[in-house]
């Protein structure tokens, strides 16, 4: 199961924080920290896999994460996920973001940070990989935008004639 | 935000809050500006800042909203808050009403927002609903639905136990994500109780061979790789199922085959597959060819410039090694490479490998590397982990005294006060009670001494406080052995560490012990002189305490050199833990009416049952009844010591009193019990296995080895490595791994489990050490003899369950086909009834426990087994003239168990030998204390030959219970040609074979609870409370036939009965640290003696 799934960039600030495991606030702020601290110290040409320390569920779990320019995305998994089969998720859900924004950067993550995680909740829920097919995610978010397009028109409308 | 500073990005976000705050709890905001505002809530929670003032309004964008307005809504819900939220409970219609829609978007909503966060005493409002969704036409619907359950099935088990079949059916879904989201319950449920999902086998081989076969449609292709998420997926359902199942590993050789053969090395992905494939082949039952296969792909992953792959091949070698040594073997330059990888994740993993293979040999090696990267390392996580290791390895494998005493140093000076409280307490359990030789243990101590006052005598060097309190204690006890030094010089070295700031005030009761220890050795001494000036104007109470003390008895050297002796730490202390001395007191208190004392435990339940507004309780329970507390007070207690006048003889005779009963009980939970049964375990255990002897040598290999190695040399920096290479992997022979690395198992196994078993122990060391420093007056002259008896009942258990040979014939599905029958047969209770031919429970036993071990579906087929299973042994025995209990040349008396539904039945078969004919023959019974023996006519055994045998029947019925008991008897006879003799036997009987099950209703079982007065309460402790439950009650039922009557929640109910008119009824509950067992009866002695049974069986299970 994966127990948390943070995004932060080169400089520690989170862009994603997603927990499937119930922390306090304050622990969760310390594990983001603590996680980027782990990451920051490894070069880029070794290993994905990190073992998570004692904050977070101790030997049984894993830091498994990539880094992109200029984020990193981290999950914390147990021992029952396959190292490079998440190594291979966070490349689909990337790729997926990807998609969706049309080249995403680091900005699209600070300013549609709901969509963002509509995105994830396709392809993990509750801690469980859902869907793994990336044309099926890219559609199911499409069918959504659409929705919000019908919705927005008035809006925009009323906004116009302001 | 980044390139501005820290604090102006704190300032705008208050800002931000601020105006946040303003705006949402402005009565005018509409929805649509409220969704924006949300979202900004969103992200200054994410950044760290307090948005609590934000959650109410985002359950009320999920109630109010239309659907944009609702995502955000529920998306805020599901980030702020968690499953035990207050507010949560707001949202609960919101779910339900939306789950009931007929918007697509909406219910997937729910469903999201269900399977992330739900409060789990609500799951019954939405759980039939989330079912029906299982039926919907939509597939991503479907997916969520079980994803949903599954979240249920992992916060709360039992409520969606009967909705398991509906899983199958998800898992026959025809749309492969369907399928696929129906895995992940799979995989846990496989993983919690793999013999429940055997018969699934076939279908997971057919979706995998399908997957890998290119089956799928192209749109679940990742890179060309079918499927590579679900194939991962089977092949770890795989691998628990076919774990030690030979029969079930056979069924998935051919994939697994395919599967590796397929994994086409093009792809990251592929990897994954190829690992997981290896990690099955290596976790099912072995076949040969696959394994070579997956030893070939270790080697590839190893090998892999990627570091990755390396990674994931050294953890593989490392789940392999046991199996396999040879395989490190033929990696060794490549692990030797690894150890001195740059990446740290790599180090360690080879180092978890290097821990897996150490043995006697080349465990210095092993160690000191350890040792190398402990010292780099930083990370607290990690230094706890390594020094446990390091320390296991020592205590297993040290070569010497001096290397076993510097490596420990080295463990505890790193490990310092990070590290696990047991390796010290193990260090000194090692050190006091050594090992068999008593010269290489006096070694061993004076070496630990010497080390001890070297490192005292480094000035300005500052110990962990836990490396202080263990040279603390060895100093004190162990330092009379140094000759030269005098135990002044030592005081001395104690006292300045005593008056050193960087103490902490636990270890500085640890020196004052020490010093108190020493004192009666020391001729004259004036430190311990200063050391009371100082320290009995200490500010610390405890300190105080511990001073005065030791003034007292410094005064009078005669009583501290009785009471400190020389070198006695392993004595057992005599504790009256009866704690009969009060009793006075006690009775005193009791008569001026003070309130009798009510443990702890009972204390919380009565405090419970009194907070319970509603009573769930399905029956009756009061726990407060007047009758319960006054039988278990210890009036009672002081009753019982009075009568008998001698508090000490109380101590000794409290297994056969009724009332020191209710006391034993009484103090159980707060150590007194634990202490004894802990100690009792202890008893039994082997004595430390010396290291020497830990491992199988082998030089000649180990040469061999070398010689290989030489023969790839190449540069200087290489020769090193080889040297290495050849001290890493001696005594990983080639000719016979397995022999050798099983035989390592066992042997830490054997450690491992004494070590938990000795924990208590040296608990008992420690606390006893405490006893001696300071409460004196708590020695009293009672003594712990009920721990012999606990031993031998404890021994005798676990020798019967050596005898136990299993019968696998009897789980075989091929007797199935007669299960029908013998239902029949059973269920009608014919007048000829299934006959049970063994004569004592060391027989009788096996056929029950083999079935307890063959989880069956239902508690029905159980009974049917063990029917089937006794007839098998019918037709056997009638062979074979049933179990012999006597005989001689002519005559051989056989013993038939007869159990009825309404009673018991002995049966005997005198029977002459071939050639003769038995012209008379009378059997008699001698009276049995605790049953009524009455002859009952008739037979059920096959008719033999009239004149050749006689058969005598009688009915048992319990007249006071008891646990086992032999009945003997004796048989004249008279033979046809005159010959007549006398022959006595003997047959053990338990009270099992006396109990039956009673199968009443809930309501019954309430009413018959409040109507019994004798009662017993248990303790047992289990590792997985909450999972020991079921199998508790499963084990109970099938091991001593008690009908389970409900199971609610964590509690169970069982009940039994002993014909004629005796029955017993059980209350189970699962707490946190094991199970409360609580039986009642309308019998005084069963409650003990049944609740004896239970432990026993589940101690067993």
């Amino acid at each position: 199961m994966i127990q948390a799934i943070l995004v932060f960039n080169n400089h520690g600030k989170p862009r994603l924080v997603r927990f499937y495991q119930r922390f306090p606030e304050e622990i969760q702020q310390q594990i983001v920290r603590e996680t980027f601290h782990l990451v920051l110290k490894r070069d880029d040409n070794i290993c994905n896999f990190l073992e998570g320390g004692s904050l977070i569920g101790g030997s049984d779990y894993k830091l498994i994460y990539r880094h992109y320019a200029t984020l990193y995305f981290v999950f914390c998994v147990d021992s029952s996920e396959s190292e490079l089969g998440i190594l291979d998720l966070i490349q689909v859900f990337v790729e997926t973001l990807d998609k969706c924004f049309e080249n995403v950067c680091e900005l699209d993550l600070i300013f549609h940070m709901d969509k963002v995680h509509y995105i994830l909740q396709e392809v993990v829920m509750g801690g469980m990989v859902l869907e793994t097919n990336m044309n099926e995610i890219v559609a199911q978010m499409e069918a959504q935008s659409r929705l919000e397009k019908s919705e927005n028109f008035p809006v925009t409308l009323h906004l116009s004639t302001r | 935000m980044d390139y501005i500073g820290l604090r102006e990005e704190e300032k705008l976000i208050q800002q931000e809050l601020i105006s946040l705050k303003a705006t949402v709890s402005a009565p005018t905001t509409t929805l649509k500006t409220m969704k924006e505002c949300m979202v900004r809530l969103l992200y200054c929670e994410m950044l760290g800042y307090d948005a609590s003032f934000g959650y109410i309004h985002a359950i009320k964008l999920a109630q109010q909203g239309n659907l944009l307005e609702k995502r955000v809504g529920y998306l805020a819900v599901s980030l702020f808050l968690h499953e035990s939220h207050e507010l949560l409970l707001l949202l609960v219609n919101t779910v339900v009403k939306d789950l009931q829609s007929t918007n697509l978007v909406e219910v997937c909503m729910a469903l999201t927002v269900v399977s992330q966060i739900f409060p789990r005493e609500m799951i019954p409002a939405v759980l039939p609903l989330i079912e029906d969704k299982l039926q919907h036409s939509k597939e991503i619907v479907r997916r969520k639905a079980v994803l949903a359950l599954y979240k249920f099935h992992l916060i709360a088990p039992n409520q969606v136990q009967h909705i398991h079949i509906k899983f199958r059916k998800a898992l026959c879904d025809r749309d492969v994500g369907v399928m696929a989201a129906s895995l992940h319950i799979y995989l846990r449920m496989i993983k919690e109780n793999s013999s429940g999902y055997k018969d699934l086998t076939g279908s997971f081989v057919t979706i995998l061979k399908q997957v890998v076969g290119g089956k799928l449609p192209v749109d679940f292709s990742y890179h060309s790789v079918p499927a590579p998420w679900l194939q991962i997926q089977l092949l770890r359902v795989l691998g628990l199922l076919g774990k030690d199942d030979q029969r079930t590993s056979e069924l998935m050789y051919d994939v697994l085959d395919e599967s590796l053969r397929r994994a086409e090395l093009n792809h990251n992905v592929t990897y994954a597959i190829l690992f997981e494939c290896v990690h099955t082949v290596y976790s099912i039952y072995p076949k040969s060819e696959l394994l070579e296969k997956a030893a070939k792909c270790i080697g590839k992953f190893v090998l892999s410039p990627k570091i990755n792959l390396k990674y994931l091949g050294l953890k593989a070698l490392t789940y392999v090694v046991q199996q396999d040594p040879t395989l490190a073997l033929q990696h060794q330059m490549t692990i030797i490479e690894c150890l001195d990888h740059p990446d740290p994740i790599i180090k360690r993993e080879t180092l978890e490998l290097l821990y897996r293979i150490t043995n006697s040999q080349n465990v210095t090696v092993i160690v000191q590397k350890m040792l190398e990267y402990l010292r780099q390392s930083k990370e607290e996580y990690i230094i706890v982990n390594l020094v446990g290791k390091i320390a296991e390895l020592a205590e297993k494998y040290a070569p010497d005294n001096a290397w076993f005493i510097q490596t420990m140093n080295a463990v505890f000076s790193v490990g310092g006060d990070v590290m696990h409280p047991d390796i010290p307490s193990n260090f000194l359990r090692l050190l006091a009670e050594g090992f068999d030789d008593e010269t290489e243990d006096q070694q061993l101590r004076v070496y630990a001494v010497q080390s001890y006052l070297s490192l005292l005598d480094v000035e300005n060097v500052f110990y962990p406080q836990r490396f202080l309190q263990v040279m603390s204690w060895v100093l004190g006890e162990y330092s009379y052995l140094l000759d030269k030094e005098k135990p002044e010089e030592v005081i001395n070295r104690l006292y300045k560490l005593l008056m050193s700031d960087s103490v902490s005030s636990e270890t500085k009761a640890w020196l004052i012990a020490a010093v108190t220890k020493l004192t009666p050795q020391a001729q004259t001494s004036s430190t311990v002189e200063r050391l009371i000036q100082d320290f009995s104007v200490s500010l610390d109470t405890c300190m105080r305490q511990h001073t005065f003390e030791l003034k007292h008895l410094h005064e009078n050297v005669e009583v501290m050199k009785n009471l400190l002796p020389v070198n006695k730490s392993c004595e057992e202390l005599v504790v009256d833990a009866s704690l009969s001395f009060l009793d006075g007191y006690v009775a005193e208190g009791l008569s001026r009416g003070a309130a009798p004392y009510k443990p702890h435990h009972q204390r919380q339940e009565e405090k419970l049952s009194q907070e319970k507004v509603l009573n769930f309780e399905p029956y009756g329970l009061s726990f407060s009844s007047s009758g319960f507390t006054g039988r278990q007070s210890p009036a009672g207690i002081s009753l019982g010591s009075d009568i008998s006048g001698n508090s000490a003889e109380t101590g000794l005779k409290e297994t056969n009193s009724l009332k020191l009963d209710g006391v034993k009980k009484l103090w159980g939970k707060e150590g007194y019990l634990p202490k004894k049964e802990s100690k009792a375990g202890d008893a039994p255990e082997a004595p430390p296995v010396p290291p020497e002897s830990a491992a199988a040598e082998n030089p000649d290999q180990a040469g061999a080895k070398r010689d290989q190695a030489q023969v790839l040399v190449q540069s200087k920096e290489e020769k090193e490595k080889q040297l290495l290479a050849s001290s890493l992997f001696v005594g990983l022979g080639t000719e016979s791994p397995i022999n050798l690395l099983g035989k390592a198992d066992t042997v830490s196994h054997k450690f491992r489990r004494k070590s938990k078993a000795k924990e208590a122990r040296s608990g008992d060391v420690a606390s006893a050490q405490n006893l001696t420093c300071s409460s004196l007056s708590s020695l009293s002259s009672a003594t712990y003899k009920g721990n012999d008896c606990l031993a031998t009942v404890q021994g005798r258990a676990s020798a019967e369950a050596k005898e136990l040979p299993l019968g696998p014939e009897l789980l075989d599905p091929e007797c199935l086909p007669e299960l029908p029958l013998v239902g029949k047969l059973s269920d009608g209770n014919l007048s000829v009834p299934p006959l049970f031919a063994d004569s004592d429970m060391e027989v009788f036993h096996p056929p029950l426990s083999a079935v307890a071990a063959a989880p069956a579906a239902a508690p029905g087929t159980a009974e049917i087994t063990l029917a089937a299973s006794f007839l098998e042994d019918t037709a056997e025995d009638t062979c074979s003239g049933g179990v012999e209990v006597c005989g001689d040349e002519t005559v051989t008396v056989s013993s038939y168990k007869l159990w009825q539904d309404d009673g018991f039945l002995m049966g005997w078969l005198v029977a002459a030998e071939s050639g003769s004919e038995l012209q008379s023959a009378n059997l008699d019974i001698f009276p049995a204390e605790n049953f009524k023996v009455s002859e009952r006519p008739g037979c059920c055994l096959p008719v033999t030959e009239a004149g050749s045998s006689r058969w005598f029947q009688y009915s048992l019925q319990l007249e006071r219970p008891f646990t086992e008991e032999a009945l003997s008897g004796a048989v004249r006879y008279q033979l046809v040609d005159t010959q007549a003799g006398q022959l006595g036997f003997s047959v053990s009987l338990s009270l099992l074979d006396f109990v039956r099950p009673l199968k009443i209703s809930t309501e019954d079982f309430g009413k018959l609870w409040l109507s019994f007065a004798n009662d017993v309460k248990q303790n047992i402790k289990m590792s997985e409370p909450q999972a020991a439950l079921p199998s508790a009650l499963k084990t109970l039922q099938q091991k001593l036939r008690l009908h389970v009557v409900d199971v609610r929640g964590d509690e169970g109910l069982l009940a039994c009965r002993l014909p004629p008119s005796t029955s017993c009824l059980l209350h189970c509950r699962a707490h946190a640290d094991g199970l409360a067992l609580w039986l009642r009866s309308s019998c005084p002695a069963l409650p003990d003696c049944l609740s004896y049974q239970c432990h026993k069986a589940l101690e067993g299970s």
